[in-house]
């Protein structure tokens, strides 16, 4: 296959699962003000420290209020991580290599972009914004759906697979990062209802409470920690995600390893091992800030191995 | 008021809420309010359709239909009340869904525009199909001979049959395409030739489209979306099928590959996803099942070119090349072109890969180089034109200058090296200052201008505010040139759309129409029970 064409397509799968995990995390944290106790020093904040983005928010607004961060992390065409970039740049990729997409699924990623757009263009502040965040989640399920069900399971469908399994890592794990983080500071609180609350609404940004109930029924920091970083089951979690990164990896290489194409292949089986290696506990003492930091460099570099070996 | 009306009003309303829904996530062109209303009041059928003094595709001048158009115009009379309108919207609806667009604007404004459709089909019968086929052949065997000739023996300059100032001056001809010889002799593998009818139906030949014409994917798309919508009216005409051209394409330039290569690569070079294009480079692509690429994909090594894979380079074989040919190779032509494959020309001229078609064939294409046509076919095949030219005026001949100068009121003036509907001026239509415009332009640089006499053209039945009304149409039928010349049975109707206009252009608001070349015995008709 071309490389522009890979490249293209793995980027469209990430820049739809980048738009998909914002929308997630905005309507999480619209849950999470409704069933605040008042006062809490600003809610919207961590959102914020999630992006990574700061600095970039700061230039251009004053207060971090669910208006703002809304307008940043939705609707903002300036900023490059907006849910409406993301899907710009998605649209981009998938409009120069549409004749290796099924038509169904060119049409999704047209229609959710408009979708978005529109909301973008209108002056009016939303009339649901859950509503309308939760149809962005819906419209990219859906656009998964049909890549899965009419596309061939070929190269580059891997390609798109590993593209939104990488994305979807990173922002499994940066959210854990931003969760605990803030969570610190509220160590006496441990096991009080507003504890209870924020670490429920992590597990919600990731679809990930019903599955943790079933096997947890109690909120514990070292299971939570486990569930989302090391459960080798639930789609959303950190080495869920680099496993199957290392299945399709292995489909477009066919198994046999070329020099060309040797370093993503070793560094995924380093990461994978990494994970099935450790246990939260470990996490816990590596410190978890640290830990995160490390996985998400690796798989930096696994982005860039996979760039210089298939995408030059 | 009675419940009947009352049932038709809230009908009405409901449609309009749908369609305000649609807009919302396809942009739609919003449709005119008044469009619907009329259509219940007032069937569509050709009783009140007049055709004016005007040459009618359908109709003839007593207002009987002509008779390979019978068929289809009985069909459309027995139409229930409205039927026509909704199947027109059903069919532009599917043509803004499969993101159809001619032009795309900045992003930021989101506006996408498909190239408007009008649902009342050509009819061209098997008598004038076959006069149209066999000019065709001619001119396109006479202007490759052309071709081969001024960038080799130049025999017909040295003759004074071309002057020779002419082509040389040209900045269509390309010197570094002097002494070159393509694969298989051909230089022109794919035709675009634009023809119209005149007020007494004769076809002549307005335009020649050699260098990358387009607008076939309209073609096979205008015949899939009428196929799908409206299949009843061709089990009565006998309709002979399109969609066998990317097969044809394909061949033909599987053709071109070196004989010995036994499985060659064939790829589509399009200059990317904001040329207006793109949407057929892609849609040609994925109908032969071939690669898209782009010049950043193509490389070229050790005498080869090669397209950069996810498994290495990979060799390339024959380049359907989408780009301008100025474009293609920074090293010899355009230095700062980023659309092209440095080096390319090299590997072109060693034939290490064919082109398709080859540089340098848009000096035959020039709108001077064209009022020479009938002269070449005379000189090299020893024939008349069987589709003459419109008569023109050569703004370079004294005698010509003279005539178009003093008439110029009455003609229609185009310059020598635009297209799409810019540079003319229709001298009826235009305004005094806007004449005396042109007459200085044409006094400044008469090499660059010709002229020709405002033709009648001939009209179509078309849709317009829920009512048939004749508009002006022309005809671009598409020829390839493999081992044979083939020209495919149809091609890409215009339609004016504003009343009165004589220009056809998408970019000027035309539209376009499905054309039907009607079958003889033992041809092939179109079957609508076969998928798309």
């Amino acid at each position: 296959m071309l490389s522009r064409v890979a490249e293209s397509i793995y980027w469209m799968a990430r820049y739809i699962e980048r738009a998909e995990n914002t929308a997630r995390f905005i309507e999480v944290t619209l849950n999470l003000v409704l069933d605040q106790p008042m006062g809490v020093d600003e809610p919207w904040r961590p959102l914020i420290n999630a992006t990574g983005d700061d600095e970039i928010f700061n230039e251009s607004y004053s207060v971090a209020d669910a208006e703002s961060v809304m307008r940043f992390m939705a609707f903002d065409r300036d900023y490059q991580n907006s849910i409406i970039s993301a899907l710009r740049i998605a649209r981009e990729n998938a409009r120069s290599v549409r004749e290796s997409l099924s038509s169904e699924a060119f049409e999704q990623i047209n229609t959710l972009y408009h979708f978005v757009s529109n909301a973008a263009r209108s002056d009016q502040s939303l009339d649901s914004p859950t509503e309308f965040f939760d149809s962005i989640r819906r419209q990219c399920h859906l656009l998964t759906g049909i890549l899965d069900a009419t596309m061939s399971h070929n190269t580059g469908w891997h390609f798109a697979n590993m593209g939104r399994l990488l994305e979807r890592a990173d922002k499994t794990s940066r959210i854990l990062d931003v969760k605990y983080f803030t969570l610190l500071p509220t160590v006496d609180s441990v096991g009080t209802a507003i504890d209870d609350l924020q670490w429920s609404s992590l597990l919600f940004s990731i679809s990930g409470f019903e599955a943790y109930r079933r096997e947890h029924h109690m909120i514990l920091s070292d299971k939570v920690v486990d569930f989302v970083m090391l459960h080798e089951q639930f789609p959303r979690s950190v080495r869920f995600c680099v496993d199957n990164t290392e299945t399709s990896l292995l489909a477009i290489t066919n198994g046999e390893t070329t020099e060309r194409h040797a370093l993503p292949t070793q560094r995924v089986a380093a990461l994978r091992e990494r994970l099935a290696s450790t246990t939260a506990n470990e996490i816990l003492r590596f410190g978890l800030h640290e830990f995160v930091d490390s996985i998400q460099s690796d798989m930096n570099e696994i982005g860039s191995a996979i760039s210089e070996s298939y995408f030059r | 008021m009675t419940p009947v009306a009352n049932g038709g009003r809230y009908l009405l309303g409901y449609t309009r809420l749908w369609r305000a829904k649609t807009i919302v996530f396809f942009n739609f062109v919003s449709y005119p309010e008044q469009l619907e209303v009329s259509v219940l009041n007032d069937p569509i059928s050709f009783e009140h359709y007049k055709t004016d003094q005007f040459f009618d595709e359908l109709i003839d001048s007593a207002g009987r239909p002509r008779p390979d158009a019978a068929p289809l115009v009985e069909a459309i009379n027995r139409l229930p009340s409205g039927d026509l309108i909704r199947r027109q919207a059903a069919i532009e609806r599917s043509l803004h869904r499969m993101g159809i667009t001619f032009t795309v604007y900045g992003d930021a404004s989101g506006t996408e525009k498909i190239m408007p459709f009008d649902i009342v089909p050509r009819v061209i019968g098997s008598m004038l199909w076959r006069h149209i086929e066999a000019g065709l052949k001619q001119r396109i065997k006479a202007l490759n001979l052309f071709l081969d000739d001024i960038y080799n023996g130049q025999e017909i300059l040295a003759d004074g049959v071309v002057p020779r100032a002419l082509i040389e001056n040209a900045a269509t001809f390309l010197k570094p395409c002097i002494g070159l010889k393509p694969p298989r002799g051909v230089w022109c593998h794919i035709t675009g030739t634009d023809l119209i009818r005149d007020a007494d139906g004769a076809v002549f030949v307005l335009e020649d489209n050699l260098r990358c014409p387009s607008g076939v994917s309209y073609v096979l798309q205008n015949r899939a979306v009428m196929k799908r919508n409206f299949p009843q009216i061709f089990s009565t005409s006998k309709v002979r099928p399109v969609n066998d051209y990317p097969a044809h394409l394909y061949q033909m330039l599987r053709w071109l590959a070196r004989p010995e290569i036994a499985n060659p690569t064939v790829v589509v070079l399009t200059p990317g996803i904001y040329n207006s294009a793109y949407y057929e480079h892609s849609f040609l692509a994925h109908q032969m099942g071939v690669e898209l690429v782009e010049g950043r994909d193509l490389m070229v090594d050790d005498g080869f070119v090669y397209m950069r894979t996810t498994e290495g380079p990979q060799r390339v074989d024959v380049i359907y090349r989408r780009v301008d040919d100025v474009f293609i190779d920074p090293k010899v032509f355009r230095k700062d072109s980023v659309l092209g494959v440095e080096g390319l020309m090299d590997v072109y001229r060693n034939g290490n890969v064919a082109l398709a078609n080859a540089p340098g064939t848009g000096v035959a294409d020039d709108k001077v180089v064209y009022a020479y046509v009938p002269d070449m076919i005379r000189y090299y095949l020893n024939e008349t034109a069987i589709l003459p030219n419109v008569k023109t005026y050569i703004c370079q001949r004294d005698e010509d200058r003279k005539y178009v100068l003093a008439h110029i009121d009455q003609l229609v003036v185009k310059a020598a090296n635009e297209s799409g509907g810019y540079g003319m001026l229709i001298g009826p239509h235009s305004t005094k200052e806007e004449c005396a415009e042109f007459a200085d332009k044409i006094k400044k640089d008469p090499r660059n201008f010709i002229a020709q006499p405002t033709l009648s053209l001939s009209r179509m039945p078309t849709v317009v505010d829920g009512l048939l009304q004749g508009r002006h149409v022309d005809l671009r039928p598409y020829v390839l040139h493999g081992e044979k010349i083939w020209v495919m049975p149809g091609g890409l109707t215009r339609v004016a759309l504003k009343k009165g206009s004589l220009v056809v252009n998408s970019s000027q608001g035309g539209g376009s129409k499905d054309t039907w070349v009607v079958a003889e015995p033992g041809q092939t008709a179109v079957d609508t029970q076969e998928q798309n």
